[in-house]
């Protein structure tokens, strides 16, 4: 991110304060990079890895299916957010080890539904073929019997690659996002937004 | 910085360094006295350590929660959370509703370091409350007592906020709050909704900086007649800037535009050269000399492993409640066979939390708006304070205490959860609508949560567990809990109330909405209000503190924390711990100046 003025005299403000800090001479304090105390300031991602390329592939696949590329971002997997999923089914925590086995038993009942339906992988299909298994698992409301576990496959595929795609600058743009911007003031909504909402003009607006 | 603390004459040691420990130390060393202070942790300084910028995508699992890093990878929080490794405690019941999870922060500042900043003064009803309503326990001070404290450290510690003149909600003298900052779209869009239902929507008291610190006219109010504390606060007024209205305050502060301890109190502190601080040094008891006077403590210094003690001529723990009350219980002595002060066997009774219960919605009028940055506080501009007192006195409730709402929502920074769930919003959508419907949908959703006073009761307790050590070789605490019927009607009035507003907003709820408060209500300690304990009150025999938090056994030993509460309004606590260590650390100052101790 581009350092614009507001910015730049923030982290004035914060080189300033530090240089004033009693604390640092008094106390030597800085992170002990365990697992509760990690280095906050400069975080290490760190991915086992535990998905195969053919797995990976065909999450990346699915994320493009979720979040293809358009006029204004592109594609998740140029986001590299099959990589987040892999990630994510790398910690080690008992909620991502379940997300672990369902994704990787999803992967096998695409394949199987695949080859069950067009007689090939899922790398294999063309993009229609593609869309019409998943739109048998897109809605776990709507799934048929028997694709219950490929809906709940689809759905946290969906949720892991939704989330990797907007927390990117490229997402965040995407969306709207236009915080994390240091201001002297909290400007508020607009007259535009007010408006819209029905809301009378804020005082000092007016 | 070394401490030969064996060596060293204290005046006063101090366990605990989070709101209750930094605001004694800050006081009494401002009045001379000196101070060592013991924390549990490490030393923290948020100055060089807070990652103010820092975006979800540069942690691991886009900075989600998880069981090392309960609130996110960039919560302050080091060392801590529900469960900490090495210190564990039990439960007196297998039933998950029946327990009570216990939240420590073991850091320097401890929880002052994240928590919500949310700075409420108690009103005249809530130090009363069993006068008004037969319930519970009258506290053995008033609103009266404690106002000038509130004055006091609202204005040391900066809070913004407005006078409405809400009954049983005080007003502060003028000159006393910051301004708040403008409402968001959603805060407004609230008040909108709440209006014709009577419900007030009014800016929120936070301990943030809206503008720079009057340096010049605070201190005097603060220290009247003396230069030197107001020298020092001054100067450590002067280097804190305003909120830039930008990354989320849990994370802590490097401005130190926010109120944590380290950034606030203990700098004056230290500056003053009458406080000596120790960490990683967990302390055990507090012992006793032979006239049955409080001689200092003994700790486990944890990066060695040894047991070490210190003396001082007065003890303020301020551990948090219920480490506070284990101290106690665990310092045994001839004189004292059931714990320190403990001759009413109160201590760790009564203990409580806060009652809590949120529902969340999207809100079709929401979405699609034009992008515009809502990062304000980080934390709520306005809230919902309790408004049905008069229904209460009139006995048209089915429970007899309040809760206030605090709104949550609009177009936060996407973390690792704002995109989750989208499967039920969109009808399973995938490709370019899925999209667009994250286009349209992002800023849309809110989420309120109620936050209720729970009255004490025989059910909630803390005592030491006779066959659990933690990895220190300190008996530990087990936990007995249980929600009176009068929570779980508030929390179902919370959920009804809420979904009421969203309705009100023509938006549909995206959480159960529960009439059986059972399934609404969070469990003991998940709201992390923890207080009582080490009750304070008028009579020995139904307390172990007088009105100064001094105990009734043990004169020269003192608590300043939440445990002396008699009993928790839904005014989150910590604004009126640190009135009340304030109060409890100027009759310190007194006692010293009397020789009593």
């Amino acid at each position: 991110m581009a350092l614009n003025l507001s910015r730049r005299r923030a982290l004035g403000v914060i080189a300033t304060t530090s240089a004033l800090s009693p604390l640092a001479p008094a106390l030597a304090s800085e992170p002990r990079r365990t697992a509760t105390d990690p280095d906050m300031l400069h975080p290490e991602i760190f991915v086992k890895g535990v998905l195969s390329v053919a797995q990976l592939g065909v999450i990346a696949a699915l994320a493009d299916l979720i979040l293809p590329a358009d006029e204004r971002s592109p594609s998740a997997s140029a986001l590299r957010c099959h990589e987040y999923v892999d990630e994510y089914v790398s910690a080690p925590y008992e909620e991502n080890q379940q997300a672990r086995t369902l994704i990787e038993e999803g992967i096998e009942w695409l394949q199987d539904a695949s080859r069950g339906r067009f007689g090939q992988q899922f790398s294999g299909l063309n993009d229609e073929q593609k869309r019409l298994l998943c739109d048998g698992i897109k809605w776990q409301e709507t799934a048929e019997e028997g694709d219950e576990l490929g809906a709940r496959f689809f759905a946290l595929v969906r949720d892991l690659v939704a989330t990797a795609f907007f927390t990117t600058e490229e997402g965040m743009a995407d969306i709207g996002y236009i915080g994390n911007v240091p201001s002297a003031h909290f400007a508020g909504p607009s007259r535009e937004i007010l408006q819209r909402l029905g809301l009378e003009p804020q005082a000092s607006d007016t | 910085m070394r401490v030969d603390a064996q060596n060293a004459e204290y005046d006063v040691v101090i366990v605990g360094s989070g709101a209750g420990g930094g605001m004694s130390a800050y006081v009494l060393t401002m009045s001379g006295l000196k101070v060592l202070m013991l924390e549990a942790g490490r030393a923290y300084d948020p100055v060089s350590e807070t990652p103010m910028f820092n975006l979800p995508k540069d942690a691991p699992l886009r900075a989600a929660p998880t069981p090392d890093k309960p609130f996110g990878y960039f919560d302050a929080t080091v060392d801590g959370g529900w469960e900490v490794p090495g210190e564990p405690y039990s439960q007196g019941s297998t039933e998950e509703a029946r327990q009570f999870k216990w939240w420590r922060a073991r850091m320097l500042g401890g929880r002052t370091n994240h928590w919500g900043r949310i700075s409420l003064r108690m009103g005249e009803y809530d130090f009363k409350p069993y006068s008004r309503d037969g319930l519970g326990f009258d506290w053995p001070i008033g609103y009266e007592d404690l106002a000038p404290y509130y004055d006091k450290t609202e204005m040391l510690i900066g809070v913004y906020g407005s006078n409405e003149g809400l009954e049983n909600t005080p007003n502060s003298p003028d000159g006393v709050l910051q301004p708040p900052p403008k409402p968001r779209a959603y805060e407004l869009l609230t008040k909108k909704a709440c209006d014709p239902l009577g419900i007030p929507v009014i800016p929120a008291h936070l301990a943030i900086l809206s503008e720079k610190l009057d340096h010049v006219g605070i201190p005097p109010k603060l220290f009247p007649d003396n230069p030197s504390a107001q020298q020092l606060t001054a100067a450590s007024m002067q280097e804190r800037a305003a909120c830039f209205w930008a990354t989320d305050c849990g994370r802590g502060c490097s401005i130190k535009a926010n109120f944590q301890s380290p950034t606030v109190l203990l700098p004056p502190a230290l500056r003053s050269g009458n406080l000596d601080i120790i960490t990683d040094a967990m302390v055990r008891e507090v012992t006793v000399n032979e006239r049955g006077h409080a001689s200092g403590v003994s700790y486990i210094d944890k990066i060695t492993g040894t047991e070490k003690s210190v003396s001082a001529r007065a003890v303020v723990v301020a551990a948090s409640a219920a480490e506070s009350a284990r101290i106690f219980l665990n310092s045994k002595s001839t004189l004292f066979p059931d714990g320190i002060a403990n001759g009413s066997g109160l201590a760790g009774k009564y203990l409580m939390d806060t009652v809590g219960a949120g529902v969340g919605a999207q809100i079709p009028l929401l979405e699609d708006l034009p992008p515009h940055n809502e990062d304000g506080a980080a934390m709520m501009h306005m809230y919902i304070p309790w408004w049905k007192y008069q229904e209460q006195l009139r006995g048209e409730l089915d429970f007899p205490r309040g809760y206030h709402i605090e709104p949550y929502g609009g177009r936060r920074m996407p973390g690792s959860h704002t995109f989750r769930g989208f499967e039920k919003f969109t009808n399973g959508a995938y490709g370019q609508e899925f999209k667009d419907a994250c286009r349209r949908l992002y800023g849309s959703f809110l989420w309120f949560e109620g936050r209720g006073e729970m009255i004490p009761n025989e059910d909630c307790y803390a005592e030491i567990d006779k066959d659990t050590v933690d990895k220190w070789g300190i008996p530990v605490l087990k936990f007995h809990w249980k929600w009176g019927d009068y929570e779980l009607k508030q929390a179902a009035h919370m959920h009804k109330t809420i979904a009421e507003i969203f309705h009100a907003m023509g938006g549909r709820t995206t959480s159960p909405v529960q009439t059986d408060g059972a399934k609404a209500i969070a469990n003991g300690g998940v709201i992390i209000h923890e207080v009582g304990s080490l009750m304070m009150g008028s009579d020995p025999q139904k307390s172990v503190l007088n009105s100064h938090c001094q105990a009734w056994e043990v004169p020269n030993l003192f608590v300043a924390d939440g445990a002396p509460f008699v009993s928790n309004a839904d005014k989150n606590p910590t604004l009126t711990i640190m009135a009340l260590a304030w109060r409890t650390s100027d009759y310190i100052v007194e006692q010293f100046k009397k020789r009593n101790i």
